[in-house]
């Protein structure tokens, strides 16, 4: 198992390298991807399957997909590439990246120089086990997270639907029981509709 | 024969069973490409595919060695390692999701504690088959598609995973060999007919599957995401599309109707036996229904199927609660 764990880690640093040299937008989304996939067998290796499914499930198949889509309707072409190119300067990147290295540097000695007990044992912490800590000791966070992310729903779903309420679209929708469709239809039609317009402006 | 050690054999086994359910998945997509057109012609009162070989069935191959030679194309507007990575992933995702399927009390390939979220994964990974082969393919129809075909599936994987999580609820387990264990008595469909009804539902639209083909209508965007692919690439995909088919089919049997449990015949008969009726079903509903519009598809899935599913999971819960031996 600790062969897995240091092959899929060293997969996940790369990987995240390639993200930050990248110059393709979607190019450097697909490293994240794979870094994303990376630390998830980090998690498997570790024995925590389940932490390790979530990633998956989660970050790379739910969160980066809304990425993805986003940069790739942004129809970003040579000149997206010329600008990161001309941001990615040796005088931009040196200075943060010697600091970082001190502390990557700190961090390596510490490890190395105490003993932290660490080792990769074949324990298995099954899905059962996470549910009965997210529940039993954790239950406050997990309730305040739950209220947070619904504040977050009733948010988004209220910014999405505002424009909906403005008459030029009152009097459009004639029949009074598609109302409920049609309105959210507009919404989700006309960022749609913007997107594919800007594109076409573009090429 | 000092070396062949129990082990070994075990090791053996496993991999060649592996090896055999792979092949057979894979086999399985193929003569759907031919079985579905059989039936789409008895069921639509037309001939289908019937003039190579007895009853059309050396079709399958005549289509084999008519994409393996085709021209594999590559068009120059496009972005060669996204263009040539996502038939790859819409094969491969699907497939490594059998690997989760118990088809027999002794078959199957992995016995994971995570099961279910193991499919959930593979699921979510294989929309970027549909968003980088439509990207780039530098094409404003394929564009279009893949964007369809992403939102699609977004929000049909919302209430995919909630439709199954009453089944894992009343199983208490994600491990598919235990949801299947669970079903000794009385099969999850009917205690989870709403879970089943949604996650049929949630299964038609991942797989991209009329009448939830938006993605790739052919008479609004000339085929989505895959237009500009041609040869075994875009065979993949379109494999891939029956592959998805046969495993949402033995989904399906695995998590509501009992998997291998049945009387009289063998456990590998009733699996097999349930999982074609299912892909049947899926043929007859392509060709019954007509194509809804795509706001519809979109609105049928937030504003009926996710409150369905939720509804169905506090209630499942509610009742789990109240009849629990141990009483909360």
């Amino acid at each position: 198992m600790e062969i897995a764990f240091y092959l899929s880690a060293v997969v996940a640093v790369l990987a995240t390298l390639g993200v930050v040299t990248g110059r393709h937008p979607v190019h450097a989304l697909l490293y994240l991807i794979v870094s994303l996939i990376a630390v998830a067998m980090v998690f498997f290796a570790l024995g925590a399957p389940f932490a390790g499914a979530l990633e998956i499930i989660v970050y790379a198949g739910a969160i980066m997909v809304l990425f993805v889509f986003v940069v790739m309707m942004l129809n970003l072409g040579e000149a997206a590439a010329q600008q990161e190119r001309a941001w990615l300067r040796l005088s931009t990147w040196l200075g943060p990246a010697i600091l970082s290295g001190v502390l990557l540097l700190v961090l390596l000695v510490t490890l190395i120089g105490t003993d932290v007990g660490g080792r990769i044992e074949g324990e298995t912490l099954t899905a059962k086990a996470v549910g009965t800590l997210l529940f039993g000791p954790y239950l406050i966070v997990v309730e305040l997270a739950a209220m947070l992310l619904l504040a977050a729903l009733v948010a988004a779903s209220h910014l999405g639907r505002s424009e909906a309420h403005d008459e030029s679209h009152a009097v459009r929708q004639v029949p009074s029981k598609r109302t409920a469709d049609g309105r959210g239809r507009a919404a989700s039609e006309r960022s749609l509709g913007d997107d594919t317009s800007s594109e076409e402006n573009s090429r | 024969m000092s070396w062949w050690t129990p082990q070994v054999e075990a090791i053996a086994f496993a991999l060649f069973q592996a090896l055999v359910i792979l092949i057979a998945a894979v086999g399985a997509g193929a003569l759907l490409t031919m079985v579905e057109r059989r039936l789409l012609g008895l069921w639509q009162d037309r001939h289908g595919p019937n003039r190579v070989g007895p009853f059309g069935v050396l079709q399958i191959l005549a289509d084999m060695l008519k994409i393996l030679f085709k021209e594999d194309w590559i068009p120059p507007f496009a972005d060669r390692t996204f263009f040539v990575l996502a038939p790859a992933i819409a094969m491969a995702s699907l497939l490594l999701s059998f690997m989760i399927i118990p088809i027999t009390p002794s078959w199957g390939v992995a016995d994971l504690h995570i099961g279910l979220l193991f499919f959930f994964a593979m699921a979510g990974i294989n929309v970027y088959a549909v968003l980088f082969g439509g990207w780039s393919s530098g094409n404003k129809y394929a564009l279009l598609g893949a964007m369809r075909a992403s939102a699609q599936t977004l929000s049909y994987e919302v209430f995919m995973g909630l439709s199954l999580m009453g089944v894992v609820a009343m199983a208490g387990s994600f491990n598919m060999r235990e949801i299947v264990a669970a079903q000794e008595t009385i099969w999850f469909i009917v205690p989870q007919f709403f879970g089943f009804c949604t996650f049929l539902v949630a299964g038609i639209a991942v797989t991209h599957r009329h009448p939830f083909d938006q993605p790739e209508a052919e008479q609004e965007l000339a085929d989505g995401y895959h237009v500009e692919y041609s040869g075994m690439k875009w065979g993949m995909f379109f494999i891939g599309e029956y592959v998805g088919i046969v495993l949402v089919s033995a989904l399906i049997v695995t998590l509501f109707l009992g998997g291998w449990h049945g009387p009289w015949l063998p456990p590998i008969v009733w699996f097999l036996l349930k999982t074609a009726i299912f892909v049947g079903f899926f043929v007859l509903l392509r060709a019954a229904l007509p194509r809804p519009r795509y706001d519809a598809v979109m609105s049928f899935g937030w504003k009926i199927c996710l409150p369905l599913t939720l509804i169905n999971l506090l209630v499942t819960g509610a009742l789990i609660l109240i009849f629990s031996p141990a009483g909360g």
